[in-house]
C-alpha cells in the first residue's frame, strides 16, 4: 500500500482547508520561484525523468508532450495551456475532487506547466455540471492573484494569467480539440489532426492541453524530485494514480494508490472487498466507460497500470474502476453504455453518428434476447467498421465495450436468444430506424 | 446526438435583456479572451441568460447574445442546441437531473427513476404548482457516489428512494435540504471510516516534500518511502512577499 507520506493530493477527501494557508501548510506554493529558476529545459527534462504519462487516458509522456511546443515564437502567435477538466467518462470523478478540495495543486501546476511550455496564458475548461467545483476554483484562483501569485507582476517573475472557462453538457468536449473549438464558442465538434493542437491549437497558437491530474502532480515531482515518483510503481508505469472504484463494491469511493497496484489489493483494501465476496465478482471495467471489459477470471493477479491492461485488450483510461457483481445484467450494462455514446457523439462522422445508433439497438434486443446469432457476429463486424475510421476517438469509445463484451460474454447473448427463441412470443412490430 | 429544437412560440417570451448587472459580468467575461475572440465568451452569457430567464433559455435571449457578441445567430443557435445543459424549453424551480448511466445503474439509479416518474410525472413534464421537472441524463461524474441526482446547482449523492424523497419532500416545502452525500458520508471517502490519509503526525507540521527540492536521482525499492533518508534541509525562506512565514 503506498504510504501516506508518498501521496499527493493530501486533500482528497475535502477534511482540511481547500485555500490558499490550507494548501500552504501541505506544500503548496513552496519553492516555485527556484522550480521556475532551472528553466523550461530543467523542467521539461525533470518531468521526462519521472516517467510521469498523462493521465487523461491514452498515457502519453507529459515531459514529452510538453517538449513539443515551440521554443520561441517566431511569428508572433502566442502559445497557450489549457487545462481539460471536462470530465465526463463514465465511472470517472477524481479531477472533481481535486478542483474542489485541493484546487492549489493545480493552480501552481498551471504556472509551472505554463512556464514549461512558455505560454503567458491558461484556460481552465471545466465541464458545465460541476457549477460549484467551477465557483471553488474561481476563488482559489482569487485567491492566488491576491497573493500575487498570479498575474502580470507575480512574485515568481512569470507573468501568467489563469481563466477558468465552462462547458455546457457535451462529454465530446473531452477530446480535445472539441474542447478547443468549444473554447472558441463553437459547437464541440473535433478537428482532423494534423496539425496538431502544439502547432494550431486555440485561435491558432500553440497550445498543449493537459488533464488535470497530470497537471496537479507536476509541482509535487519537481519539488520532491523524478526519483521519487519514478520509485513507486511499476517500469514504465511509474508515480501515483487516482483510482475511482464505483459499482458493486461495499464502499466505492476515491483513492490515491501506487501505479500497478494489483485490483484485488485496491478493492479490498479502500473499497471493502466485493459485494457479497470476492466469488460474486462479474467482471470489471477497468478503466471507464470507453474500455473493454475483464472478466472475474482474468482479475485474480491483475496489476492496475497502463501496460498490463494493454496486453489483456483493455485499458487503464482514466482508472474509472467500475465493479459489476454476479447480480448484474451484463448485456444491459453495456447497452446502457453504448446509449450513452449514441448521446453524445457530436454527429459530424458518419460511422459514428449512424454506428452508435445502431449498435445501441441491436445491443438492446440482445439484452432481451430478440435477436439471431449471427447478428453477433455483424454487431462485431459494424464496430470494427466504427473504430478507427472517424476523426476522434469517440467511435473507438462506443466500439470497445461491445467487443469487450462478444469477446468475454457471448455464450451469454447466445443463452438469451437461445431462451429469447425457446418461448412463444408474437413477432413484435417493425420500428423504423429513428 | 439527439434532436433539439426551440420552445413553440406561445410560451417564448416577446423580449429579453440583461439586467444591468449582468451585463457587468458579461463584460467582465469578455475580457477573458484576447481581442476579437469574444466569441469565446457564447456559452458562458448563454448560460447567465438561462439562469436569468428562469432556467430554461428563450429564442430572444439567444438573438441578443449574438448581437452582443457580434456573431451571425445561426452560430449562436448552434451553440444553444449542441449543448444539452441549455434548456430550450421552460423547467421546473426544481430541476432534477437524473444521471442513468451505467455506473449509477448499477447502484440503484432505475428506483430513482420510479420516484421521479411517480411524484413529478414524465420527463420534461413539469408540475402544475410549476416547482418540479426531471429529465435522465448522461453521465454527471460523481461515479463513486453513485446513484446521484443534480438539482438547479447541487449534487445529492448516495440516495435511496427514501432519501430522495426526503430531499424533494423538503423541496416542495419550500426549504433547500443540505447537498451531498446523503447517508452521512465524508464526500468521496470510503463510508465508515478512511483508509487512507489517516496516519497520524501526517497534518501536524510542514510535511516533508515542502522542504528544500529534493534532487535525489536514485529510484528507491518500491514501497520504501521516498524521504526517509534525506531530511530536507532546511533552505532560507524564498523572497516571497505574501508568505506568511516572513511577516
Amino acid at each position: 500500500m503506498l504510504d501516506d507520506k508518498d501521496r499527493i493530493f493530501k486533500n482528497l477527501y475535502g477534511i482540511h482547508d481547500w485555500g490558499l494557508k490550507g494548501a500552504r501548510a501541505r506544500g503548496s506554493w513552496d519553492g516555485t520561484k527556484e522550480i521556475l529558476e532551472r528553466g523550461r529545459d530543467g523542467i521539461i527534462n525533470e518531468m521526462k525523468a519521472s516517467g510521469l504519462r498523462g493521465r487523461g487516458g491514452a498515457g502519453f509522456p507529459t515531459g514529452l508532450k510538453w517538449s513539443f511546443m515551440p521554443k520561441e515564437s517566431k511569428d508572433g502567435r502566442p502559445s497557450y495551456l489549457v487545462v481539460n477538466a471536462d470530465e465526463s467518462e463514465p465511472g470517472t470523478c477524481k479531477d472533481r475532487e481535486i478542483m474542489r478540495n485541493d484546487p492549489h495543486l493545480l493552480i501552481e501546476g498551471c504556472l509551472i506547466a505554463g512556464f514549461a511550455m512558455g505560454a503567458h496564458a491558461g484556460y481552465i475548461y471545466i465541464r458545465g455540471e460541476f457549477i460549484r467545483e467551477r465557483e471553488r476554483l474561481q476563488a482559489a484562483i482569487d485567491q492566488c492573484y491576491e497573493a500575487n501569485l498570479l498575474g502580470k507582476n507575480n512574485i515568481h517573475g512569470y507573468p501568467f494569467d489563469l481563466y477558468v472557462h465552462h462547458g455546457a453538457g457535451a462529454y465530446i468536449c473531452g477530446e480535445e480539440t472539441a474542447l478547443l473549438e468549444s473554447l472558441e464558442g463553437k459547437k464541440g465538434m473535433p478537428r482532423l489532426k494534423p496539425p496538431f493542437p502544439a502547432n494550431v491549437g486555440l485561435y491558432g497558437c500553440p497550445t498543449t492541453v493537459n488533464t488535470v491530474e497530470s497537471i496537479a502532480v507536476a509541482p509535487d515531482i519537481l519539488r520532491r524530485g523524478a526519483g521519487w515518483f519514478a520509485s513507486i510503481g511499476r517500469p514504465n508505469n511509474v508515480g501515483t494514480k487516482l483510482f475511482c472504484v464505483s459499482g458493486h463494491v461495499e464502499r466505492p469511493c476515491n483513492v490515491e494508490e501506487a501505479m500497478g497496484i494489483t485490483f484485488r489489493d485496491l478493492v479490498e483494501t479502500h473499497c471493502g472487498g466485493i459485494r457479497g465476496g470476492w466469488d460474486n465478482l462479474l467482471a470489471v471495467i477497468p478503466g471507464g466507460s470507453s474500455v473493454p471489459l475483464l472478466p472475474a477470471d482474468l482479475c485474480n493477479d491483475l496489476f492496475m497500470d497502463f501496460d498490463t491492461l494493454r496486453n489483456l485488450k483493455t485499458g487503464l483510461g482514466t482508472a474509472a474502476v467500475i465493479v459489476m457483481d454476479q447480480s448484474t445484467d451484463i448485456v444491459r450494462a453495456i447497452a446502457r453504455i453504448s446509449y450513452f455514446y449514441k448521446h453524445e457523439s457530436c454527429g459530424q462522422c458518419t460511422p459514428c453518428r449512424e454506428g452508435t445508433g445502431w449498435m445501441w439497438r441491436v445491443l438492446s434486443r440482445m439484452a432481451e434476447g430478440r435477436a439471431q446469432k449471427r447478428e453477433i457476429g455483424m454487431l462485431l463486424e459494424v464496430t470494427t467498421q466504427v473504430e478507427g475510421h472517424t476523426i476522434c476517438a469517440l467511435g473507438d469509445a462506443a466500439a470497445w465495450p461491445i467487443q469487450g463484451l462478444i469477446r468475454h460474454f457471448r455464450p451469454e447473448i447466445e443463452r438469451r436468444i437461445d431462451a429469447y427463441a425457446s418461448n412463444p412470443h408474437s413477432d413484435p412490430v417493425p420500428v423504423a430506424a429513428e | 446526438m439527439s434532436v433539439r429544437r426551440l420552445a413553440p412560440d406561445d410560451v417564448q417570451p416577446k423580449a429579453f435583456a440583461f439586467t444591468a448587472e449582468n451585463v457587468a459580468w458579461a463584460n467582465q467575461q469578455i475580457a477573458k479572451y484576447p481581442e476579437g475572440r469574444q466569441a469565446s465568451a457564447v456559452i458562458l452569457l448563454l448560460w447567465k441568460a438561462q439562469e436569468q430567464a428562469g432556467g430554461w433559455l428563450p429564442q430572444k435571449a439567444i438573438e441578443l447574445v449574438a448581437e452582443m457578441l457580434g456573431m451571425p445567430r445561426i452560430r449562436v443557435l448552434e451553440v444553444a442546441t449542441f449543448y444539452t445543459m441549455f434548456n430550450l424549453a421552460p423547467v421546473g424551480k426544481y430541476y432534477v437531473q437524473l444521471c442513468g448511466t451505467t455506473p449509477c445503474v448499477l447502484r440503484g439509479a432505475e428506483d430513482l427513476k420510479t420516484v421521479c416518474q411517480k411524484r413529478i410525472g414524465e420527463q420534461g413534464h413539469v408540475t402544475a404548482d410549476g416547482n418540479f421537472s426531471w429529465l435522465e441524463v448522461e453521465c454527471l461524474g460523481a461515479c463513486v457516489n453513485a446513484p446521484m441526482v443534480q438539482i438547479n446547482y447541487d449534487f445529492y449523492e448516495d440516495l435511496t428512494p427514501e432519501s430522495l424523497n426526503k430531499v424533494l419532500d423538503e423541496m416542495a416545502a419550500g426549504r433547500v435540504p443540505p447537498p451531498g452525500p446523503q447517508n452521512g458520508r465524508q464526500l468521496s471517502a470510503p463510508l465508515g471510516g478512511l483508509t487512507s490519509l489517516n496516519s497520524p503526525g501526517l497534518y501536524d507540521s510542514r510535511p516533508s516534500n515542502a522542504g528544500a527540492a529534493l534532487s535525489d536521482a536514485d529510484a528507491k525499492k518500491p514501497g520504501a518511502a521516498a524521504n526517509v533518508t534525506e531530511s530536507p534541509i532546511p533552505k532560507p525562506p524564498v523572497a516571497d512577499a505574501s508568505d506568511p512565514r516572513q511577516k
